[in-house]
């Protein structure tokens, strides 16, 4: 049990670890550690724009290469990260950008799903406040079945005989 | 009465969401076509110089913008689609008269010129672009074509190979409702 852990983990980690490092070649790689990390963190919010789903960190493309390079060009010129992503809206539009941003053409992408679970509790809300003004208890008994119902449950008790 | 109503409503959200669905389905659409956000702007900054052994000039911004109205090509002789679209390139500058400027993407001189030596070259000033180029045109890949105005501005932008039946019913108009 345990070894089949170790070795599914032995099969597994060196993948998340690919994973994690990314397409990132060694001679992109910026000298400061600190402007790398920022380089990393955009790369990861910037979509390779030939690879649909794909960020420019993880995609082997060339223009995701092209991109991660621009992308450190600008932060070691100065650039903000805001200035970095503008910078390539204005080329690609939204499109280049993995998080799309809020604005009134997005809206529904952002609102649509709290809409649609508001609609869902008040359906649900409504549902059971019906049930609730509706009788919620059968009809009582009447005397003669309440004899008949007693006479039946000594019967079938076997403690009682 | 809003009772009714509201047992219509999962029909209504299935009509929604069906629609929708038909929409992403539909042969019309296309998920790699990009939208481009450089119609009406103005050439993108670059200077690009000359493909050895071509034999015509590179390309700068300085070139685009001079009273004419030009065709700007992106192609690279590693991509198939640019050797399907150079014959229609050819007989679009040819028919027309519109210059033809090119932007060599990511290639390698010799076997630019093999390839236009092979084929012929349509173009009257091509540019040797190691990358940069293409992304201040917004350009995602070869071939992708622009047309720019007498003042300078992109007017059109096409991803992928001008077949004719592009050419006839988007460029051909805009060429001649630019050049009136």
């Amino acid at each position: 049990m345990r070894h089949g852990l170790l070795k599914t983990l032995a099969c597994v980690l060196p993948l998340l670890l690919a994973g994690a490092a990314g397409a990132v070649e060694p001679d992109e790689v910026l000298d400061d550690p600190v402007l790398e990390q920022r380089a990393r963190d955009l790369s990861a919010e910037i979509r390779c724009v030939v690879c649909q789903n794909e960020s420019i960190d993880s995609s082997n493309a060339e223009i995701a290469r092209e991109l991660r390079l621009l992308v450190r060009e600008r932060l070691v010129a100065g650039d903000s990260d805001r200035q970095v992503l503008d910078y390539l809206v204005a080329r690609y539009g939204d499109y280049v950008l993995l998080r799309p941003p809020m604005k009134p053409t997005t809206y529904l992408l952002w609102f649509g799903p709290f809409v649609m679970l508001a609609l869902g509790a008040l359906g649900v809300f409504v549902y059971f406040r019906q049930l609730r003004a509706a009788p919620a208890q059968p009809p009582r008994l009447s005397a003669e079945e309440e004899v008949r119902l007693a006479r039946l449950l000594d019967e079938e008790d076997p403690t009682k005989e | 009465m809003t009772k009714r109503l509201l047992f219509l409503l999962p029909v209504l959200i299935f009509l929604v969401v069906a629609g929708y669905f038909l929409w992403g389905l539909g042969p019309e659409r296309d998920p790699k076509n990009i939208p481009t956000v450089m119609i009406d702007r103005p050439t993108p900054g670059f200077d690009l110089a000359a493909v050895p052994g071509v034999g015509v000039p590179g390309l700068a911004t300085a070139d685009l913008g001079k009273g004419q109205v030009v065709l700007v090509n992106f192609f690279a002789s590693w991509c198939v689609p640019c050797r399907a679209e150079h014959a229609f390139l050819t007989d679009l500058a040819e028919e027309t008269g519109v210059p033809l400027y090119g932007i060599n993407h990511r290639d390698k001189p010799e076997d630019a010129a093999a390839w236009l030596a092979e084929l012929g070259n349509p173009y009257t000033r091509i540019g040797a672009d190691p990358g940069r180029a293409a992304v201040e045109w917004g350009v995602t890949g070869v071939p992708e074509t622009f047309v720019v105005d007498r003042e300078g501005r992109i007017r059109y932008h096409h991803r992928g190979p001008l077949v004719p039946d592009v050419i006839e019913r988007q460029v051909k108009p805009l060429l001649e409702e630019l050049r009136s």
